[in-house]
């Protein structure tokens, strides 16, 4: 049986948050972002609504994780806002921005686990760094949030004895550690098996109801996020390509989210990478 | 060409820069981090430190009876090989011990640091640290900085140690150099000044050593190659500041 408990349970304590949060969470406001010449984003604009489960997809490359690290501030726009519980997160000094990420959960499309630490002392990380807890109560509260996915059982392994799936689970419980307003997936189920992946959507949408927080999920895999996002947007040539439920996504009208909504392999993502003119290259200048 | 050298240039003083602000922000951050995390400190002390006693320790051995051979060999000829011990003891306080120790622990403990900063970069664990609101310049660089700046005049200490020691067995044991000769010459010539000279090379070169394997690590390209790159400029950058500053600081101390 899964159960999930706050940190602020075990303290005895409400949760972490200072009042009502306001209905859209996180905005981007006009954002620009380059990485030199190459335009990533162009003018987008998105709204991430409180307590939703929220899909980012689209095609590869056209900058999911980017866009992820923007919200997050690892990265600077080059123009534009992003705006996160009514604070412009540019405007942060440094020590109020990790104030803010306390309030964020990741979890990395590796896990990115702390590899000289136990799983154990991996979900105990941010709990000993950003609390004063007797390591009686950090037991009580990692095992709590190890259970939660799974792994209790596996508290005194080491990362490289993980296989794909527990090590994206261990990542899970250890996000999840500080009671996150908002939790972030990046490419969560890429390589797992389908046996791992249906566990980390059952885990995804089981965590966003029970700790009653905010899920962006960024991910290319249609079926599996559409099973659990509230809203999706479809990101395309840097700006939002469509947005909607994933019911109203199937049913567009838009030719490139048809394409990407079905896996269709040529469209207005074309096959082929831009090149030449084929008979050309193979045979050279004037070869008609 | 002109145009190729100017933006090489450019971007040499750009890293330059860069490397110069991210020195100075371990200076500033090192008071709280040897208050709050001292057991991170302690513990890389061991790893550079303690991990590399084992080659310290035989090259010091060596480079000892080297000096102490050619010292004889070179001295025979003017009938002073009594006075082995002080070029032995000079040798190895002021000069080679100082920058031997240094390449060697760029070698073993700089590019350790390297490889280990770049592959935490390239698995993601220092964005998830930033991500979880822990800062790793705090957590990861600068205890490896101070690991590194601590553990260099130790080794330093310990290669000169066993350097006139090896010393003393190729030319007291195996030479025939009077004991007493070898070591009074050396307790004459010696004072604290060149004591003073090495151990300020050694604080220099660990400064050095460690800024740059931590440096280096901490901005190199998350891939297998940029992280062997990065790996390999450690111990070039690194031989060839310890090789610059060595100039500097006899100049300095003549």
């Amino acid at each position: 049986m899964l159960c999930y408990a706050r940190l602020g349970d075990h303290l005895g304590i409400p949760n972490n948050r200072s009042g009502k949060l306001p209905d859209n969470l996180i905005e981007v406001r006009d954002l620009d972002f380059s990485r030199g010449d190459r335009t990533i984003f162009k003018n987008l604009n998105l709204t991430i609504a409180q307590g939703d489960v929220t899909a980012i997809m689209g095609p590869s490359g056209t900058g999911k994780t980017t866009l992820l690290q923007l919200i997050t501030r690892q990265l600077n726009p080059d123009r534009g806002q992003v705006i996160v519980d009514g604070v412009d997160i540019a405007t942060l000094n440094h020590r109020e921005l990790y104030k803010l990420r306390q309030r964020f959960g990741v979890l990395f499309q590796n896990g990115a686990l702390l590899t000289d630490m136990s799983v154990f002392e991996n979900v105990a990380f941010p709990i000993r760094e950003h609390t004063k807890l007797p390591d009686s109560l950090i037991r009580h509260v990692v095992l709590t949030k190890l259970h939660a996915v799974g792994l209790r059982g596996a508290a005194y392994l080491m990362p490289a004895q993980l296989s794909g799936g527990m090590a994206r689970r261990v990542a899970l419980a250890r996000a999840i550690a500080m009671d996150p307003d908002v939790l972030i997936y990046d490419e969560p189920f890429v390589g797992l098996d389908p046996i791992s992946m249906g566990v980390i959507v059952k885990l995804l949408g089981q965590i966003n109801d029970a700790l009653d927080i905010t899920s962006i999920v960024v991910s290319h895999d249609v079926h599996d996020v559409a099973a659990v996002a509230d809203f999706s947007y479809v990101i395309a040539d840097g700006n939002v390509a469509a947005a909607g439920t994933p019911a109203e996504l199937k049913e567009t009208d838009s030719e490139l989210v048809k394409q990407f909504m079905h896996g269709l392999p040529d469209g207005p993502v074309g096959f082929h990478y831009d090149a030449p003119d084929y008979e050309e290259q193979l045979l050279g200048k004037g070869a008609k | 060409m002109f145009r190729d050298i100017y933006i090489t240039f450019e971007q040499f003083l750009h890293n330059f820069g860069a490397m110069c602000l991210f020195f100075v922000r371990m200076v500033l951050y090192t008071p709280s981090v040897f208050v709050k995390r001292f057991r991170l400190v302690a513990y890389q002390v061991y790893n550079a430190g303690a991990l590399s006693l084992v080659v310290i320790m035989i090259s010091g051995l060596f480079v000892g009876g080297v000096l102490g051979l050619l010292a004889y060999s070179s001295l025979e000829q003017f009938n002073a090989e009594d006075t082995t011990g002080i070029f032995a003891g000079l040798g190895l306080v002021k000069g080679i011990g100082p920058v031997i120790t240094a390449l060697l622990f760029a070698g073993r403990a700089g590019t350790a640091l390297t490889s280990e900063i770049g592959l935490m970069k390239a698995t993601d664990q220092l964005s998830a640290m930033e991500m979880m609101a822990v800062d790793p310049l705090r957590y990861v660089a600068v205890p490896r900085f101070l690991g590194g700046v601590i553990s260099m005049p130790l080794l330093t200490a310990i290669f000169t140690a066993i350097g006139l020691l090896g010393a003393h067995l190729v030319a007291v044991e195996q030479l025939g150099v009077d004991v007493g000769s070898y070591w009074q010459q050396m307790q004459n010539v010696l004072d604290m000044e060149d004591i003073q000279e090495g151990i300020t090379k050694s604080v220099v070169f660990g400064v050095v050593a460690s800024s740059v394997a931590v440096w280096e690590g901490y901005n190199s390209t998350p891939t297998a190659e940029g992280v062997g790159r990065a790996t390999t400029r450690t111990v070039v950058v690194t031989s060839i500041a310890v090789l610059f500053f060595n100039y500097m600081i006899t100049a300095m101390y003549l």
